[in-house]
């Protein structure tokens, strides 16, 4: 498995599309806790996948005031098709070129298979990774890991 | 290892005995097709340890994928209240296929409970929090799909076919 930045590490920035016209920085979500999702794929053929499930998890994420990002190697128009399928009230950033560019800065991309680790990252307001996780890529981690962190940054 | 932060106490649906050997919690949905599917496996294993496994359902409904989840878990809630939760459960899985109000109002009428009160209940919301509370523990508990099993409190990250519960469920008991 993956060496991901660990606690401490400053977050990279990052600037991807999130629709085919539009773009997201890391940057710009500073002051609020922020949570990057890296994920596979689009289009995991079960319910409540791991995206469908932080999409009804994430009334309790913004209880914290957290803004949610998940981030894969899919494009922009595979993603707004996905986000729509599955009703994604989050952006879905797009690693795609140069391809998984960002997953490799925080060490989560996998290159054998040309995907991004399902790595999970809490940042606090400071642009400050605060926890990690990566969980072995068949296994969706679920959210307990990331309300804790979220839990536990200071107030 | 996903553990169940939410302990099973007096407000959970049990089936069995709380000093049952081992117990069994899933987060279900009932509008999941999987969780349709487990439901007949979860029979068969209540029938096969009887006595030996207690067997508690939470709400974990995908409302944004499944439209009727939450409205099918209020009404479980809604008979859970005038002690016919087990029997809305069932019948809401076994008609799985055609889930809506019309389906929700024949069942309760099918237990002997106000098809009108459950109606105000669901138009009211007076469930809802229920539900909401459930979602949020097994939130809490690393639920990662539906449905999530815990077998006495560990989150079972396997399948859930008879076979591979049964053997973790015998796990559990040290056998």
């Amino acid at each position: 498995m993956a060496n991901i930045l660990s606690a401490g590490t400053p977050a990279p920035d990052f600037s991807l599309h999130v629709t085919p016209d539009q773009k997201l920085s890391l940057s710009e979500l500073r002051g609020k806790p922020v949570i990057l999702a890296f994920y596979p794929a689009d289009w995991s053929p079960v319910c409540g996948d791991q995206m469908a499930l932080y999409n009804e998890i994430l009334p309790e994420f913004q209880k914290y005031g957290a803004e949610l990002v998940g981030i894969s190697v899919d494009g922009v128009w595979c993603h707004a098709a996905f986000a729509k399928d599955r009703h994604l009230h989050f952006p879905l950033a797009s690693d795609f070129e140069p391809k998984g560019e960002i997953a490799k800065s925080y060490g989560a991309y996998r290159a054998e298979n040309g995907v991004t680790e399902r790595a999970l990252f809490v940042i606090d307001r400071n642009g400050v990774i605060a926890w990690s996780y990566c969980s072995p890529i068949a296994i969706n981690p679920g959210a307990e890991g990331i309300l804790e962190a979220l839990e536990a940054l200071p107030k | 290892m996903s553990k169940l932060s939410i302990a099973i106490s007096a407000e959970d649906h049990m089936q069995g005995d709380t000093a049952a050997e081992c117990s069994l919690v899933e987060y279900g949905d009932y509008e999941c097709p999987h969780c349709g599917r487990a439901y007949p496996i979860v029979k068969r294993l209540q029938k096969y340890f009887a006595r030996r496994l207690s067997f508690v359902f939470r709400n974990f409904p995908l409302s944004q994928i499944h439209p009727w989840a939450e409205p099918a878990a209020e009404a479980a809630e809604f008979a859970g209240t005038h002690g016919k939760f087990w029997e809305m459960h069932d019948m809401l899985f076994e008609n799985q296929e055609s889930l809506g109000d019309t389906l929700f109002w024949e069942l309760a009428d099918r237990i002997d409970l106000s098809p009108l009160q459950l109606k105000t209940a669901v138009a009211e919301k007076t469930y809802s929090a229920r539900v909401r509370a459930d979602f949020a523990g097994g939130a809490r508990s690393g639920v990662n799909g539906t449905p999530t099993f815990f077998i006495n409190g560990q989150r079972h990250n396997g399948s859930f076919d008879y076979d591979i519960l049964r053997d973790a469920i015998e796990r559990a008991m040290g056998l």
